[in-house]
């Protein structure tokens, strides 16, 4: 990868230790997200789900670090490939899944759809189908945030071809001029659909858009789960004690295409390239330190993938057998009545 | 593919049908052609036919229901197909793209004042455009508003010049035709209660007093004449006015129509109604008069004697003969084969009587066609065919359509004379009344006689009174003197 | 009652509002410590503090954004557009989050933000600051969109939409910012989605709204002494359209011409129109007319400027038409 830099303003301490119990709880959260989405690609495939679908296969890291940073009380949002953070936040499988397959019981009542999750009692605000445009709207829960006095933080994730965006640039503006307490974390893995980072953008590295804005900046390793952890757990505690923005440059990979209609490789990435960075999956990697540690026997890690795999499946024929809304649920909720 | 079956229009002028009976069930296979149901159409009772091949998958109408034409009958389709699209609403009617959402429109229906009731505060309207009503195509323009007002008015819209762009019939032209009518219908309500219900032997009418004259009156047209009537009061039902001098006004309903004794309500069936509309659009607009004229039926009904000695092959009727003898006259009077159309007068070139039936409960006319050209025999059988099928209720359009003249006959119910209600567009029509005996004067002496009285109503506007009069001679000639029909 | 202006009365209602509700904010360019470009918010920021009358970069797109995340969060975003045409770099905004939110996310994320700004042309702004952007909006379900015409509706109708719980657009006028009106004292909310006949009449109705509801007026004195008795039926809300109040004056009448600033290619009149002939078929006398501003981009020259907007003689020609007069 080319060389990055970084501009921090006085780094506060990174997170504190974790236990082996919430280690394990983190691996087995991006195990979820692991067989959820490869599950999802099958019932795409078999035509339960329908429309776009947009897989988080090989982030699994920055959705479960960064929700491990936050609080109940903080919000997020995220773009059309949030599965995993939705998941990541406590969505349940099932409420996900049943979405995904368009039935009143997913957590948008089957009218969001894929790009469209929403439950606002885990404050995860959506899903959200324009690049860039739900950046000013995290910015806008933020200064909610300030206008009541409260020490939340707003968290929003976007892919690196955001970042070339209007919307992002207004709103970070705002964000630094206004210090307001928001996190922005930008997942970059390299393409912006089919378009490498470097064709599109003046400055390769993320993080020198920040000086832009004046506000902190950081690179994380997306592919190491603590790393992303300890990054935004620094954010966050900016923003909680002194209402400053801050950008974080997350750097990963996604290992399927763009979408379920994008092929994982050929036009614009290479099968070695691919394969190069299948040797960096986050799950592996993560599984692979901790039975270092001895956290970890092989025992533990079945157990684990049976108790995820029993979780997928589960949401999965909850999702294929709950019912389609009812036609009359076509014209409700164009307008809430007071 | 699912498809609606609909009701059709089975008749040229069938507005809206019954569905008599289905023929399939709901489940039965059916292919493109295949009788789905009867429908009592305002003539006739037709068959509708399936128009795709598939599975009657729905009646949507029960045996005894009435829709208009268009409406959604039935949808045929594959046997397990999902047909709740075409199940949803009717045909041609609601807004499919209109449900309640909570804000997006606040539409109701909420019944506005009547706009006959304000006052009129507009200046004097000016013509713009055309003035002629009706173009050719016989086509009616007029603004929704105006159509209403019509109906409600029973005022014909064919009869009304429209002052709006294009010959536009608009609101002022309805009122100012109301107007109108209003003047000249000043008839007396009593006239309606003179026609003593049951009346067997017509009564020779009297002059009508103070009756409002139209232009045209002749004054050489026997007692009986009439001219002009009030425009907009239509006689409902009644083909036939026996004695009293119609048209009478409408009385205003209720008050007047419901007596002591109690009463029941019919609804009105297809024919009675088609009935009601045909002959209101007949006696309001069209200036009817009457000339009635008395023939010697001594030597027709000899002839008619000597041709049943010969077999019943050769068995006609009275009518039979009058028929024949009208065809005849109308080649020598071509100006009373012809039809009023609102801005012409076509004269056919063809004879086509129609010959009034009575069925079940209305009446029905079948034409026998290029009656001039079919000898007496023909029409005999004709005419008894055309007449069982109207009784039946088989008649097809082709078979009640396209008279250019027609002859009602009562002489069967012992009428001795009548006026008929001219069946428009024709010019004329004739009343035929029974043959009896009658005193005659032959010679100095009085003799038995048999005699018959026939009237010939009139649309003044095609025919004038010696026209029609000329026409009756010869009719009377023909009749008096079979043999003449030879010629 | 008391004679106050638009503008005013707009104030009226935002202070009243920001008083009663502390979740009730303004944000826009120049609100603060200019008073408003149009003076709209004079005296806000003295007495509301920075946090809730918010000055804004230019940047239309990230603070109605912006503005959205806050309804999101529970709070009441008052956002102004400097005009309404600016807004074009917000519709994304407008339309695909705070239209959509309530629906997408199953009824979880209500919106009750109103965007509010002059809409449509004042006095040779040429024509990227002259554009009427009712139909664009109305367009969407999700959002409502109102266009009061005079004091008492704008201060009435901006109360309710602060209060509704959904995104409203809310259009004013800059030419209608210094018309007076009488305004009722006290507690005064107009309900959205309720016409208003604004003149009673018996021969033809004129629908109008906004800045053309005067010139309706205007051309029903000019029938008057003709003999024309004209009705004139303010819409108020565009959407959602108070169709049965339009429906029952044509019924009365028998005629209707729809007056509208905006363009005529599905403009607001078309749906109208389109609603009329719905819901008053048959007591309609005539084709239902309409007067609009003409089909091009709004010229420079003030001669020009005056052919291209609609005025009283067109609707009094339009009238006579429909009445079948010479």
């Amino acid at each position: 990868m080319p060389p990055s830099g970084t501009r921090t303003v006085s780094t506060p301490p990174t997170a504190p230790a974790v236990d082996p119990a919430t280690l394990r709880r983190l691996l087995r959260d991006m195990l979820l997200l692991r067989r959820f989405e490869e599950k999802t690609g099958e019932a795409y495939a078999l035509g339960k789900i329908g429309g776009f679908c947009h897989l988080y296969i090989g982030q699994e890291a920055v959705a479960v670090g960064a929700m491990a940073a936050l609080r109940p009380d903080d919000t997020v949002m995220a773009t059309y490939r949030e599965h995993g953070q939705a998941l990541a936040r406590g969505m349940t499988a099932r409420a996900v899944m049943a979405e995904l397959f368009g039935k009143a019981a997913g957590c948008s009542g089957g009218k969001g759809g894929s790009m469209h999750l929403f439950d606002a009692s885990l404050n995860f605000l959506g899903g959200h189908a324009i690049v860039g445009g739900h950046i000013p709207l995290a910015t806008g829960a933020a200064f909610a945030i300030k206008y009541r006095g409260g020490d939340q933080v707003s968290l929003v994730f976007f892919g690196e071809a955001a970042v070339n965006n209007g919307a992002f640039h207004e709103s970070l503006n705002m964000a630094a001029v206004w210090k307001l307490p928001c996190i922005y974390v930008c997942e970059n893995n390299r393409y912006g659909m089919g378009t490498a980072l470097e064709r599109a953008s003046a400055l390769y590295d993320v993080v020198q858009r920040a000086c832009s804005y004046d506000i902190p900046a950081e690179v994380v390793d997306g592919m190491d789960v603590l790393a992303v952890r300890d990054a935004v757990h620094r954010a966050a505690l900016r923003g909680r004690e002194r209402k400053t923005a801050t950008l974080l440059e997350v750097r990963t990979y996604r290992f399927m295409g763009h979408s379920m209609s994008d092929p994982i490789h050929g036009h614009y990435r290479t099968r070695d390239e691919v394969e190069e960075q299948k040797t960096r999956d986050p799950i592996q990697a993560f599984a692979a330190k901790l039975r270092a540690d001895g956290l970890l026997d092989d025992e533990a890690w079945q157990a684990m993938e049976a108790e995820v795999a029993d979780e997928v499946a589960d949401a999965y024929r909850f999702a294929d057998e709950t019912p389609d809304p009812d036609p009359s649920a076509l014209t409700t909720d164009v307008y809430r009545e007071i | 593919m699912a498809t609606k079956v609909v009701m059709e229009a089975l008749s040229p002028t069938m507005e809206e049908g019954r569905l008599v009976a289905w023929r399939k069930k709901e489940g039965d296979a059916v292919s493109a052609g295949d009788t789905l149901a009867e429908v009592e159409t305002d003539k006739a009772v037709m068959e509708l036919v399936a128009r795709s091949d598939g599975v009657l998958r729905k009646q949507m109408l029960p045996e005894g229901a009435t829709v208009p034409v268009g409406a959604l009958v039935g949808v045929i389709g594959a046997a397990a197909e999902d047909i709740s699209a075409l199940v949803g609403g009717p045909s041609g009617g609601a807004d499919v793209a209109a449900p309640g959402v909570g804000a997006g429109r606040t539409a109701r229906t909420a019944p506005g004042a009547s706009p006959e009731d304000r006052s009129s505060a507009a200046p004097t309207p000016v013509p713009i455009g055309e003035t002629t009503p009706a173009s050719a195509t016989g086509r009616v323009f007029a603004s929704p508003l105006a159509r209403r007002m019509a109906a409600e008015r029973s005022l014909d819209l064919r009869a009304l010049a429209g002052s709006g762009p294009g010959g536009r019939i608009v609101r002022r032209d309805v009122e100012a035709a109301g107007a109108q009518a209003v003047a000249l219908g000043a008839e007396a309500p009593e006239r309606l209660l003179a026609a003593t219900p049951g009346a067997v032997r017509a009564v020779r009418p009297a002059e009508p007093p103070g009756a409002a004259t139209a232009a045209g009156a002749p004054g050489a047209i026997r007692a009986g004449a009439w001219t002009a009537s009030p425009a907009g009061a239509p006689v409902p039902g009644a083909a036939i006015t026996t004695g009293a001098r119609a048209p009478q006004p409408a009385l205003p309903a209720s008050a007047q129509l419901a007596p002591p004794g109690g009463y029941r309500d019919v609804p009105l069936t297809q024919i009675r109604k088609t009935i009601a509309k045909r002959l209101g659009q007949s006696l309001g607009p069209i200036p009817h008069f009457y000339l009635t004229s008395e023939i010697e039926m001594e030597r027709a009904a000899e002839m008619r004697e000597q041709l049943k000695a010969h077999g019943e092959a050769y068995a006609v009727s009275f009518n039979d003969i009058v028929v024949k003898a009208v065809a005849l006259a109308l080649r020598q009077h071509p100006a009373v084969n012809a039809a009023f159309l609102d801005d012409r007068i076509r004269y056919f070139g063809d004879i086509h009587v129609g010959v009034a039936v009575a069925v079940e409960d209305g009446l029905i006319t079948p034409v026998i066609r290029t009656a001039d050209r079919k000898g007496l025999a023909e029409i005999a059988a004709e005419s008894k065919a055309l007449a069982a099928k109207a009784r039946a209720r088989r008649l097809t359009p082709e078979e009640y359509t396209g008279s250019t003249f027609s002859v009602s006959n009562l002489g069967m119910y012992d009428i001795d004379e009548f006026t008929a209600v001219i069946n428009p567009p024709e010019a004329a029509i004739l009343a035929v009344g029974r043959v009896t005996e009658k005193p005659a004067v032959v010679d100095g002496a009085v003799v038995p006689r048999r005699m018959m009285r026939v009237t010939l109503s009139c649309d003044h506007r095609v025919v004038d009174g010696a026209t029609g009069a000329k026409f009756l001679q010869t009719l009377k000639l023909m009749l008096e003197n079979p043999l003449a029909m030879l010629l | 009652m008391s004679l106050v202006t638009y503008r005013d009365a707009l104030n009226q209602a935002l202070r009243e509002e920001m008083r009663r509700d502390p979740g009730v904010f303004l944000m826009g360019e120049e609100v603060g410590v200019y008073q408003g470009a149009y003076k709209v918010s004079r005296g806000l920021l003295e007495e509301f503090g920075p946090m809730r009358v918010v000055d804004t970069p230019i940047t239309e797109l990230g603070f109605a954004g912006i503005g959205v995340g806050a309804a999101m969060a529970g709070l009441r975003p008052v956002v102004e557009f400097m005009t309404w045409n600016f807004a074009l770099l917000a519709i994304d905004q407008i339309v695909n989050s705070a239209a959509k939110m309530l629906y997408m996310s199953g009824g979880q994320l209500p919106i009750p933000i109103v965007f509010r700004g002059p809409g449509g042309a004042a006095l040779q702004l040429g024509a990227q600051h002259s554009q009427c952007f009712d139909s664009y909006f109305a367009n969407i379900p999700g959002l409502k969109v109102v266009a009061p015409a005079t004091p008492a509706d704008a201060k009435g109708l901006l109360k309710s939409a602060i209060r509704d719980a959904n995104p409203v657009v809310f259009i004013e006028g800059e030419m209608l910012y210094n018309t007076k009106g009488e305004v009722p004292e006290g507690e005064h909310v107009v309900p959205i989605g309720v016409a208003d006949v604004k003149r009673e009449g018996t021969d033809v109705t004129l629908v109008a709204h906004s800045k053309m509801v005067g010139l309706a007026l205007k051309a029903a004195e000019e029938l008057a002494k003709d003999g024309v008795s004209a009705e004139v039926v303010d819409p108020r809300t565009i959407r959602p359209l108070d169709v049965a109040t339009i429906a029952a004056s044509v019924r009365k009448t028998n005629r209707c011409v729809v007056v509208e600033e905006g363009w005529p290619v599905a403009g607001i009149g078309a749906q109208v129109v389109d609603d009329i002939q719905r819901e008053a078929f048959d007591w309609l006398d005539a084709p239902v007319l309409r007067v609009t501003g003409a089909d091009v981009p709004m010229p420079y020259n003030k001669h020009l400027e005056k052919l291209a907007k609609p005025d009283v003689p067109k609707i009094v020609a339009a009238v006579n038409r429909v009445l079948y007069r010479a």
